[in-house]
């Protein structure tokens, strides 16, 4: 048994300590927007925060995670509280058939908490691991600056920064 | 004249001797600038070759920023006197060589003095580029000559420590260290392996990284590809002292080189990644010279190294033993984070080395073990590539040193590691500033047809 944070909450969780966190997440904790997509580490669908850094929680055992804040899509909007990402990805439709989606905006909020202005060329280097097979990286790109500049405005409210922990 | 005239003068005349001696060491005049060429003033074939030789000596790698211009310099080299940063080499006139003339480049080649007649500091490896012909010399002018100009990487000034910020101090070091012709041919070898010789020893300078330095930075000669040191990676030993399991032979290098992986080492990483990027897209017959005689350098394998070898592919091909009860934090993370790839027997380089392989678990310190646990493998751009995800945001120092330990226990027959965790902790602060300022590799290695072989 041992307690893992996510969005900000504990939970017990009874898995053996190998067990990947994109597993607990989903089955355990019903949380399904990190998706298994190659199960190895190399498409990035799977993509969560861990302590404000992007992870790839199908090669990220439970075990390593003692004390650390797990963030994942769910926590940092809601459908009727969208996040400044999340809003960002409906607005320029970066969505095909979605599957890389959530890892793609995890990875994209971790990159924009450390760097709020981030280049064309940074925002392809950090987004290079996140597979995406429709080809919708141009709107991908385009949503990401958008964020960005959302989350620059005055109006969002702290909760919807989405700097959940 | 009385006793102490006579000290005097001789102590005059010592110091002015003295001065003359140290000013016709370091003097070296201004060659006179040029109006930079029209591109189309070189001969296309000469500008072709260049751009080969240009890639056997990986002049991108030192000379290109990440995501920067090509050539215009401006990356930090890290060297214990202090950082230098790299000149810009392409034709723009004020900040790269578009006012030198060919006479000027071959002087820096060769004797590393700048066309103002200022000395280079050797991280410009001319104590290799000294043995390149002038025909060669001529060809790299001719490429270099016909790129875009940019004006130069936006960089700090060098930050030496005194008296190394002097480049007068150079003129000292190469009086000392710089011995033109070091590399002469050696008729009782074929000509691939002379032609190798001229490649490694010259252009291609490998002992740069895998030569260890002296206290003032010059190659311990003595000790020749023995292993260094690159920006926090080890450059391993690539003489009999290798600590590759299994030994490699020409056919093993040729792959490795050309393509950027052999199924019994794994993939080229690191610094190498950038080197067998660029060897990539030369002729193969210059990469199978560079094979041929860096095979020699390594020596015959010998009896005991060749049953260990069997041995080491016998074990590579037995399942897991159980997890040693003294690691078992390690032996988890391995079993979770690790061996889905490095056990599924998938070919290389999309599967991942069975790290019984490893040369980075058997090396001497954990350096490159750490990097590339931290870092992972980049991918190509645009390019199918082998990747790795690096762990760095998921692992915390405590525990990449248990996994260290535990892999180095399990993989190696060497004795556990010393000061692992400390090593974690470099690997994790230089690794950031590597991959914010390296270019990485730019094309995949050669002939992706051949990756899908087993």
């Amino acid at each position: 048994m041992m307690t893992l944070k996510v969005n900000g909450h504990d939970h017990q969780i009874d898995a053996a300590p190998d067990t990947p966190l994109l597993y607990v997440l989903r089955d355990d904790l019903k949380l399904n927007a990190a998706k298994f997509g190659c199960g190895l580490g190399q498409c990035g669908a799977c993509t969560v925060m861990v302590d404000g850094r992007a992870v790839l929680s199908c090669v990220t055992p439970i075990l390593l995670l003692e004390g650390k804040q797990v963030t994942t899509l769910e926590g940092l909007g809601t459908i009727e509280a969208p996040a400044p990402i999340q809003r960002a990805f409906m607005e320029e439709q970066a969505a095909q058939c979605g599957y890389c989606i959530a890892g793609m905006m995890m990875r994209a909020q971790a990159l924009l908490q450390k760097n709020p202005r981030p280049t064309d060329e940074q925002i392809r280097a950090e987004l290079a691991p996140n597979l995406c097979r429709c080809g919708t990286h141009m709107r991908i790109l385009r949503a990401v600056h958008r964020a960005a500049r959302l989350m620059d405005s005055a109006e969002l409210s702290p909760t919807t920064q989405g700097s959940a922990r | 004249m009385t006793r102490p005239k006579i000290i005097a003068g001789i102590v005059a005349v010592l110091l002015i001797g003295g001065a003359i001696a140290a000013f016709a060491v370091a003097w070296r005049p201004a060659i006179a600038a040029i109006e930079p060429p029209a591109p189309h003033s070189f001969d296309a074939q000469l500008v072709k070759r260049g751009r080969e030789l240009a890639a056997i000596g990986n002049c991108s790698d030192c000379h290109t920023v990440r995501g920067g211009k090509a050539y215009a310099g401006g990356v930090p080299v890290p060297t214990p006197f202090g950082t230098i940063y790299s000149s810009n080499i392409t034709p723009d006139p004020q900040t790269g060589i578009g006012r030198w003339s060919e006479a000027a480049f071959r002087r820096a080649m060769r004797s590393g003095v700048d066309r103002g007649g200022h000395h280079l500091y050797p991280t410009f490896p001319y104590d290799h580029f000294t043995n390149v012909t002038d025909e060669d010399d001529r060809a790299l002018y001719a490429f270099l000559m016909t790129r875009q100009p940019f004006p130069r990487a936006p960089a700090p000034a060098n930050d030496l420590s005194f008296p190394f910020n002097h480049r007068v101090v150079v003129a000292g070091w190469k009086l000392l260290f710089l011995r033109s012709e070091t590399c002469r041919p050696d008729t009782t070898q074929s000509a691939e392996w002379n032609r190798g010789a001229y490649l490694v020893e010259g252009l291609a300078h490998c002992g740069a990284c895998h030569t260890p330095r002296n206290a003032l930075g010059a190659e311990r000669t003595s000790a020749a590809f023995s292993g260094g040191d690159v920006d926090n990676w080890l450059a391993y030993p690539i003489n009999a002292k290798s600590p590759s399991p299994l030994p490699w032979d020409t056919e093993a290098l040729f792959r490795y080189l050309r393509q950027g992986f052999d199924r019994d080492h794994g993939v080229a990483r690191g610094p190498m990644a950038e080197v067998v990027s660029n060897l990539s897209s030369v002729q193969g017959s210059d990469v199978h010279a560079i094979a041929v005689y860096m095979t020699s350098v390594f020596g015959p394998p010998g009896e005991d190294r060749l049953r260990q070898a069997s041995e080491v592919r016998a074990q590579s091909k037995l399942p897991a033993p159980p997890a040693v009860q003294a690691n078992s934090q390690g032996a988890s993370i391995y079993a979770a984070a690790c061996a889905a790839c490095h056990e599924s027997d998938r070919p290389l380089p999309y599967g991942g080395v069975n790290l019984g392989l490893s040369t980075a678990l058997s090396a001497p310190d954990p350096r490159n073990a750490a990097n590339i646990i931290l870092s992972g493998i980049r991918p190509v751009e645009g390019e199918r590539s082998p990747i790795m995800p690096g762990f760095a945001a998921s692992m915390t120092d405590a525990q990449v040193s248990a996994l260290l330990n535990y892999l180095r226990a399990r993989f190696s027959k060497h004795p556990a590691w010393t000061e692992v965790e400390k090593t974690v902790q470099d690997a994790r602060r230089t690794q950031t500033v590597f991959l914010q300022t390296q270019p990485g590799p730019h094309n995949a290695p050669g002939d992706p047809t051949q990756r899908d072989k087993r």
